[in-house]
């Protein structure tokens, strides 16, 4: 059964781009465009992995990860953090918000499938 | 034997030389060379006024009868002088901090300004001076005698008139002419008092001369005059101890209370320096004027025949041995003793009776008061004449009714004793604070009622009192006996009258304070007597704000003089800050004013007159509060502290908007780092993706291909848009652009603004009105449509009505053409109204694509083209307001 | 109405408890000088002591040097006293 990565991105090209590049490599690929309710989609689609943009309408990529690491469903949950904010607090911010991975804008396609790649892969060699 | 003629025609030079003296002191005063005349020497030679033709003839003759007594008369006044910083120093800076014009305005003044006690004052002195004048009116006629008894064997009783009336007549005039050349005492009579003071000089030459004459000359010296005195009548200490100690204390405080001596001690004096080298300078002319009075009295008595007049010795005992010149001089130096006497009394009655009695009744009289009368400067000189020739005319009629007799002898001592009367309430004035005006009332009416009942009537002789009176008292009740009150008889008259006088006067004066209460300028003006020294501010004691000041200067003007009130009123508008002419009535300058009005007409009048205009006073008892010590300078400390606080607090708070501005400046600043790190980056994400996927991806169809192609060039084109408006907002920003000034008309430019902004996507409803539009332009029309696109497009994007809807409204207001853009939509918050125009400023949570350049570039190019662009609070939806200046902006056709 | 309340308290600022030198002797130069008249009061009321009457009087000329002789000496002291009074400036506090 395909892994599933859900994209949480209100620029569709990005959207367009990342699916693309995931779903060649096998992902089931889910998106969502609004961060007031980004939540509850995680909750509901129960992704394997979530990527997540800082800069979204209604609520901003870190609120997002602070609220999904509080709830006990999704504590551990990978998530992959992209923003077009490079600068050093902004990656503090995630780590201290518990993200798993951070990579700026722009990115390698080849990094970012590498990336959720090595996000899942400890479950797998846990089976 | 020098004739009479000839000694009437000396003493018409003299006066002559007198008037000639005064002239020119009054003109060098006016030339503004006051320096020599305001020499302390002069203040000292003025108040040799004391010594007058009583003490210059009667003390030689007193001398004879009595022994020492005369000398109490002077050890009093030098032991008040040699004290002058008990009480002199202290009534000095009272006349001046209170502008006081004479006893009766001080015991007015200080006591609430009553014009009862002022009249009560003035009454007293007058009685007590009266006579005092007719003294010396007689002095003159009996020296006048001495020279005219060898040709003429009888004197007549119509020379002894004529001399008195013609003596009368010349004083009164030398007294209305300088005496009454300025209206404000507190400017000194320069020439008065320069005459007076060369009179005295010319009467101790004169007794000098007499007294050097007798020792020397007539006696071979010192220790032969000593020998000589020991050995005639007078050759041991005869003195009756109660006399010596009682004329002293007399003297002392006559010297102070003399309407006369106040007004050279007090009114006449501008500087307490004065007061300092009189302090010895004036004993030791009293000093020298007593010296020889002795060797003269025993010389006399030993050279003239029994039974000649010992009052005259000074004259007579000259011509008695042959030295005409000397008798001259001497008479010179007795009439100037009582012409000088009587000027000055003069102008000190005349000063009181016209302040506090004529101007009150003619003020009354005319009816309405100070403002609407007529020329009361006027009014006030003409009273103070006629005061002058009412007085002096007085002491003439009681010259001829008392008929001149020996009667006149003992009225100086009665009339000390009368005007010793005002004493208690004077020092007790300047001295406690608990005094009353009932008090002083009640202490001056109690002693001036015994006075008068106990040495007053009974000295002026037969027929004041009857001798069934005298002997038996009144109602015939014995201790009723005027010279033996409760009984008590065989005290000396004149002491048994000042004891008991005295008594009563203060014992009334400290009940009557004590059991009464002041009213509150009472005590203001107490608390500013006693404490003079302590504070020279005057008090608060006008309400300000209801006193019209056109009112004041009408009556000013009528006081002062025009010129004086107009240089007042603006020196005081100056002060108080303004430009103007017309001060504000605040309490401090009706104070001032009241002040130099007080100069002229007294403490009583000026504060009635300003009373009539200010329409009543207030004193609180803030105001007393105010004038206690320093109580004013904490509170005005405080006041200060209060302001300064506030200043800071204003300073504060604006520092403090200003810093949160900075603040609020400072994360935009970050803002826009992140804000353009982001607006750059995000293109840039799908350019690399798709142009890696476009390079790596094997098996893409045409389609995609295209596609992904596509969306790079979009996004490239999206990024240059982006460095385009940057590098638009940094060349306007730096002032560096070329404005491209076309002609077009508004409304065509609203329409291409309306077609590019609502290219696509919904569209907001935009609601125009034509007519308004159809206006010529000149200006950089492609630069202005970018601000008409930005703004529609902004509403297009920020709008959150369910139906957006633009409105634009084009009007004109005073040379500037005004165009509104306004929606129906929430509008935007007010902390963010002054934000929305800095860069990246984007204030919607509403992702709309912008990267928020574009209000901040239209604020610019509007700066370009001379207009402004503003955000309009207060419309419900967001709106903006773009202002043309209107010869941008041309009518069409 | 009685004296109590916002009364009046006339308290004079309060003065140092010691002076400079200066105006330390200007302070008992003011001394002296409300002495003198006290001091000439008193001298001026011994001849209330002189014998009159039928006792041994006193001559004229003695009862003349005394009284004059004091009038000089006051006139002498004040005159000294208004001079260095002169010198120590005016004190508009009158000296408390």
């Amino acid at each position: 059964m395909p892994k599933q990565v859900l994209v949480i991105e209100d620029e569709p090209n990005i959207i367009e781009a990342i699916s693309f590049i995931l779903s060649r490599d096998g992902w089931t690929v889910k998106t969502h465009s609004n961060g007031l309710t980004a939540v509850e989609t995680v909750l509901m689609r129960k992704p394997d992995v979530v990527i997540l943009d800082v800069m979204l309408p209604g609520k901003s990529g870190y609120d997002i990860l602070r609220e999904l690491r509080d709830l006990p469903q999704t504590a551990t949950l990978p998530i992959l953090m992209l923003t077009a904010r490079g600068q050093t607090k902004d990656r503090e911010l995630a780590e201290r918000a518990g993200v798993s991975h951070f990579m700026t804008k722009p990115f390698s396609n080849a990094e970012v499938l590498a990336a959720v790649q090595a996000l899942v892969a400890p479950v797998g060699d846990a089976k | 034997m020098i004739t009479l003629n000839g000694l009437v025609a000396v003493c018409l030079t003299y006066v002559v030389f007198l008037f000639v003296i005064a002239f020119f002191a009054e003109r060098s005063a006016l030339r503004g060379q006051v320096r020599w005349l305001k020499a302390p020497l002069v203040y000292t030679l003025s108040l040799s006024i004391y010594c007058t033709a009583w003490t210059f003839y009667g003390a030689v003759g007193s001398a004879a009868r009595s022994g020492f007594e005369y000398l109490t008369i002077y050890l009093g006044p030098s032991l008040v002088m040699v004290g002058w910083w008990w009480i002199l120093r202290k009534l000095v800076r009272i006349g001046r901090s209170q502008r006081i014009t004479s006893v009766a305005d001080l015991v007015s003044s200080r006591y609430g300004k009553s014009n009862l006690l002022a009249i009560c004052v003035t009454i007293l002195a007058v009685i007590g001076t009266t006579p005092y004048i007719a003294l010396q009116l007689q002095s003159v006629t009996l020296s006048f005698e001495v020279f005219a008894q060898p040709g003429v064997p009888s004197p007549e009783e119509g020379l002894r008139s004529y001399t008195a009336l013609w003596v009368a007549f010349g004083l009164a005039l030398f007294t209305v002419i300088f005496g009454t050349r300025n209206l404000d005492a507190n400017e000194r009579h320069h020439g008065v008092v320069m005459a007076i003071a060369v009179e005295a000089v010319v009467k101790l030459a004169a007794l000098l001369a007499v007294g050097i004459f007798v020792v020397w000359g007539l006696s071979g010296g010192v220790a032969q005059t000593l020998a000589r005195i020991d050995a005639s009548e007078l050759g041991s200490w005869q003195m009756d101890g109660g006399r010596w100690a009682g004329l002293t204390l007399l003297s002392a405080a006559a010297f102070l209370c003399l309407p006369r001596m106040f007004q050279v001690l007090v009114v006449e004096s501008d500087d307490e320096g004065h007061l300092r080298t009189a302090s010895w300078a004036f004993p030791l002319y009293l000093l020298l004027m007593s010296l020889f009075v002795v060797p003269i009295a025993v010389v006399g008595l030993d050279l003239l025949p029994a039974g000649s007049n010992p009052d005259l010795f000074v004259l007579t005992v000259p011509l008695a041995t042959g030295q005409e010149g000397l008798a001259v001089l001497s008479f010179l130096g007795g009439f100037s003793s009582a012409t000088s006497m009587v000027i000055v009394a003069a102008i000190a009655l005349s000063t009181m009776v016209s302040n506090h009695i004529v101007m009150p009744i003619f003020l009354r009289l005319t009816g309405n008061g100070a403002s609407v009368s007529g020329d009361v400067r006027h009014a006030v000189l003409l009273s103070r004449r006629l005061s002058i020739t009412g007085v002096v005319g007085l002491g003439y009629l009681y010259y001829s009714l008392s008929g001149g007799g020996t009667a006149l002898a003992t009225i100086g001592l009665v009339s000390f004793a009368g005007v010793a009367q005002v004493l208690p309430a004077m020092l007790g004035g300047i001295f406690w604070r608990g005094a009353t005006r009932m008090g002083a009332l009640a202490g001056l009416t109690s002693g001036f009622a015994i006075w008068l009942y106990t040495l007053f009537l009974p000295s002026i002789g037969s027929g004041a009192l009857s001798d069934a009176i005298m002997a038996q008292g009144l109602f015939g009740l014995s201790w009723l006996r005027p010279q033996a009150l409760f009984g008590i008889s065989g005290l000396d008259p004149l002491l048994h009258a000042f004891l008991w006088s005295m008594t009563f006067n203060v014992t009334a004066f400290f009940s009557f304070s004590l059991a009464s209460f002041p009213s509150p300028l009472e005590r203001l003006q107490g608390a500013q007597f006693v404490n003079v020294f302590d504070h020279s501010g005057g008090p608060r004691s006008w309400a300000g704000g209801v006193a019209q000041t056109e009112d004041l200067m009408i009556m000013a003007q009528r006081i002062l003089g025009a010129p004086e009130a107009q240089a007042l009123f603006e020196r005081e508008a100056h002060r108080q800050g303004g430009r103007g002419l017309l001060p504000d009535p605040t309490p401090d300058f009706l104070e001032t004013l009241e002040k130099e009005l007080s100069g002229s007409v007294g403490a009583a009048t000026a504060h009635a007159m300003v009373g009539q205009i200010v329409g009543g006073m207030s004193v609180s008892v803030e105001d007393l509060m105010a004038v206690a010590d320093e109580t004013a300078q904490m509170m005005e400390y405080s006041a200060r502290l209060e302001t300064q606080s506030n200043e800071l607090s204003r300073t504060a708070r604006q520092l403090r908007e200003a810093n949160q501005k900075l603040t609020r400046l400072s994360v935009q600043k970050d803002a826009f780092l992140t804000q353009i790190s982001h607006e750059l980056r995000t293109p840039m994400t799908s350019i690399r993706a798709f142009s890696e996927i476009l390079r790596d991806s094997r098996g893409l169809t045409a389609a995609e291909h295209i596609k992904y192609a596509s969306i790079i060039q979009d996004e490239a084109i999206r990024l240059t848009r982006l460095l385009d408006d940057l590098l638009d907002l940094s060349v306007l920003e730096n002032g560096q652009v070329n404005l491209n000034l076309r002609q077009g008309l508004l409304c065509d430019l609203l329409d291409r603004a309306a077609a590019a902004a609502n290219d696509g996507g919904h569209a907001v409803r935009i609601r125009r009105n034509g007519p308004n539009e159809q206006l010529m332009l000149n200006t950089d029309l492609d630069r202005l449509s970018q601000v008409f696109i930005n703004l529609i497009a902004n509403a297009r994007k920020y709008c959150d009505a369910d139906a957006p809807e633009l409105e634009i409204r084009v009007s004109e207001k005073t040379g500037l053409l005004v165009i509104d853009f306004i929606d129906n939509g929430s509008g935007i918050s007010v902390e963010a109204q002054d934000l929305i125009f800095e860069k990246f400023a984007r204030v919607s949570d509403r992702q709309a694509g912008g990267a928020g350049l574009g209000l901040a570039i239209s604020r610019q190019i509007m700066t370009r083209l001379g207009g402004e662009i503003s955000y309009l609070p207060g419309y419900g939806g967001a709106a903006f307001r773009v202002a043309l200046p209107r010869n941008f902006a041309l009518a069409a056709q | 109405m009685t004296e109590t309340g916002p009364e009046i308290s006339p308290e004079r600022p309060r003065s140092p408890l010691f002076l400079q030198r200066q105006s330390y002797r200007r302070r008992r130069l003011i001394d002296a000088a409300r002495f003198l008249p006290v001091l000439g009061l008193l001298l001026w009321a011994v001849p209330l002591l002189w014998p009159t009457g039928e006792q041994e009087p006193v001559h004229s000329s003695g009862a003349l040097i005394y009284i004059f002789g004091i009038w000089a000496l006051l006139v002498l002291a004040a005159f000294v006293l208004s001079l260095r009074l002169k010198v120590g400036g005016t004190e508009p506090g009158g000296g408390g």
